[in-house]
């Protein structure tokens, strides 16, 4: 018989066979003309430059992939966290739904959570292959940066999902974009080294989960060390799933049993 | 000797415990008392009826009935079981149809029934073979494949119906299951919920249609500020807080206040009990004919006499009176 977990998450791959082509362009298209206009402008100012690739030893495309690749999957992550959340508790009032079966709220959550993991995969599977015929992946040792890049999803989705569940006001959303993913985005090191930061925003930018997930997709990519090492980011980042995944059956609890 | 069990103890059957039972049944919310110590129990094959104004109390104890919201005092048991421990058991058996109907509005009308169908552990093949079926009986295998947002409030309340219904539950809890539907909707879903009742299925409703709880309920109880005021069948209800018939008298422009002051204390001659309201005189008694022909026979004489049976209404109304409950 099916895991009721499971058939939650069926819900929403069903649900995904329906919208699948609307979220190609925000998901996919746009990453990857990010990736190929800044790579190629900013890439053809800096790789000019008289000290050689802005200091950076490699082609300012090649840096900057591994890192849109992981801001990716923060945003696929964080998107799917806010609107469908909120809106499966007060709009189309689907985990209700769900809560009549025999679905716990565990179940629930997890389903969800899930189809996360699933549209997350989606996501950086298509800008890693982006990124391999573009030939700035080092060898087939650049796979890690999918489970890497899927963890940093998570690790973000999961306090989105609490967040979403807590809120009663959608417009607080918003907030999540504008105190979170924009930040987080420009100073985790996606697009320059947090090396050229001040010592303290640097040690800041090591408690943001995407700068671990970048330092993992690029040492992936780049076939290079990660600053702490693969199994101090990847536990940093397991760390916030886990305790996102808690708060988050804490808040989905509350709201459910009304 | 050798130890004899007597027959009659050996086949005794135990008699059907109650599917519900609820016994000083509390839900708070903060500081406001929703549900104010209920006894219940529903009997299998029953069609029991929560009946009561808005904020009664009746969608309180339908959820704590669904597992949904856990009881803040008392004793529930469904199915014998306990809703807190064993929510994912009793909600199995269970079919809930909400007030909302919570369908997915993008999805098709098969594709809502299946999805649902998976929560219960329903294989794809069964589920879709059981959708077909219920599709058929709530009138709807014509838009099996379209989508649910374009259907109208009667098909989407059949659709929701369906759904309660995929798990072939022992329960069907219907929340308001015709508020906001035309007249003809409505007696489409009363008539499949007789089916149903006469299939054996024991059906919970809540409703604030008086008309609606007489023609479906074997049972009710009437709810008010959280409490059960009244239970029995609808006609002992009426026997016992109605009498069997009433006039309603009308007089034209001529204000029924005056039309009472005038006749004076010989209303009450005429009937057991009445009722004075903006737009006519209520007189409640055992001969309607009688009392309508002595009225008739007053000045001023009523402009428009109707004699008829005291319905669940009258009840309810002398029950919890004619104020606005907000």
């Amino acid at each position: 018989m099916i895991h009721p977990a499971m058939a939650a998450l069926e819900y929403h791959l069903v649900c995904y066979r329906r919208s699948w082509r609307g979220t190609i362009f925000t998901f996919f298209v746009v990453p990857v003309v990010f990736l190929l206009g800044m790579g190629w402008s900013i890439g053809g100012y800096l790789d000019g430059d008289a000290a050689g690739q802005g200091g950076l030893g490699v082609s300012y495309l090649t840096f900057l992939a591994p890192g849109l690749l992981a801001s990716t999957a923060m945003q696929v992550g964080v998107g799917e966290g806010t609107h469908p959340v909120y809106g499966a508790f007060h709009w189309t009032r689907t985990y209700h739904m769900m809560r009549m079966s025999p679905l716990t709220t565990t179940d629930i959550l997890v389903g969800h959570l899930g189809y996360i993991l699933v549209r997350v995969t989606i996501s950086a599977t298509g800008f890693l292959l982006v990124m391999a015929l573009l030939g700035i992946v080092d060898g087939a040792a650049g796979l890690a940066a999918l489970p890497a890049a899927v963890l940093v999803g998570c690790s973000m989705s999961a306090f989105v999902f609490a967040f979403s569940a807590t809120i009663t006001e959608p417009v607080l959303l918003d907030v999540v974009y504008r105190i979170l993913v924009v930040p987080m985005s420009l100073f985790a090191g996606v697009f320059f080294p947090v090396a050229q930061m001040p010592a303290g925003a640097r040690l800041a930018a090591g408690l943001l989960p995407l700068w671990h997930g970048v330092e993992l997709c690029r040492s992936a990519t780049m076939g290079i060390p990660s600053q702490l090492g693969a199994p101090v980011h990847a536990g940093y980042l397991l760390l916030w799933t886990v305790v996102g995944f808690l708060v988050a059956r804490w808040a989905f609890g509350r709201r459910l049993a009304g | 000797m050798p130890h004899v069990v007597p027959v009659g103890y050996r086949h005794r059957v135990p008699k059907p415990a109650s599917l519900i039972e609820a016994h000083r049944l509390v839900k708070r919310f903060g500081d406001f008392v929703a549900v104010d110590g209920v006894d219940l129990q529903v009997q299998p094959g029953e069609f029991f009826g929560f009946l009561g104004a808005n904020g009664a109390g009746k969608s309180s104890t339908m959820r704590m009935i669904g597992c949904v919201s856990p009881p803040s005092e008392g004793v529930l048991r469904v199915f014998g079981l306990d809703p807190i421990k064993d929510g994912p058991v009793i909600r199995s058996r269970l079919g809930v149809c909400p007030q909302q109907d919570s369908l997915d509005e993008e999805l098709t009308v098969l594709e809502n029934l299946v999805v649902y169908a998976r929560y219960f552990g329903i294989p794809r093949r069964v589920a879709r073979q059981r959708a077909e079926e219920l599709l058929e009986f709530v009138q709807l295998s014509e838009r099996i494949t379209s989508k649910v947002e374009p259907l109208s409030g009667g098909m989407k309340r059949r659709l929701t119906i369906a759904r309660a219904l995929i798990n072939e539950p022992e329960i069907l809890m219907l929340d308001e299951p015709t508020t906001g539907l035309d007249p003809q909707a409505r007696h489409l879903v009363w008539e499949r919920l007789f089916q149903l009742k006469q299939r054996g299925v024991t059906q919970v409703l809540t409703t604030h249609y008086m008309d609606e709880a007489e023609q479906l309920c074997d049972r009710l109880v009437v709810m008010d500020h959280g409490k059960i005021i009244a239970e029995g069948s609808p006609r002992r209800l009426i026997e016992q807080y109605s009498t069997k018939e009433v006039v309603e008298l009308r007089f034209g422009n001529l204000p029924p206040e005056t039309v009472a002051r005038r006749i004076n204390g010989r209303i009450s001659e005429h009937c057991e009990r009445h009722e004075i309201l903006p737009d006519r005189i209520l007189l409640y008694t055992a001969d309607g004919d009688a009392a309508a022909e002595a009225a008739s026979r007053e000045h001023p004489a009523p402009s428009s006499v109707l004699v008829r049976r005291s319905t669940l209404e009258d009840v309810f109304l002398h029950l919890t009176g004619r104020t606005l409950v907000d």
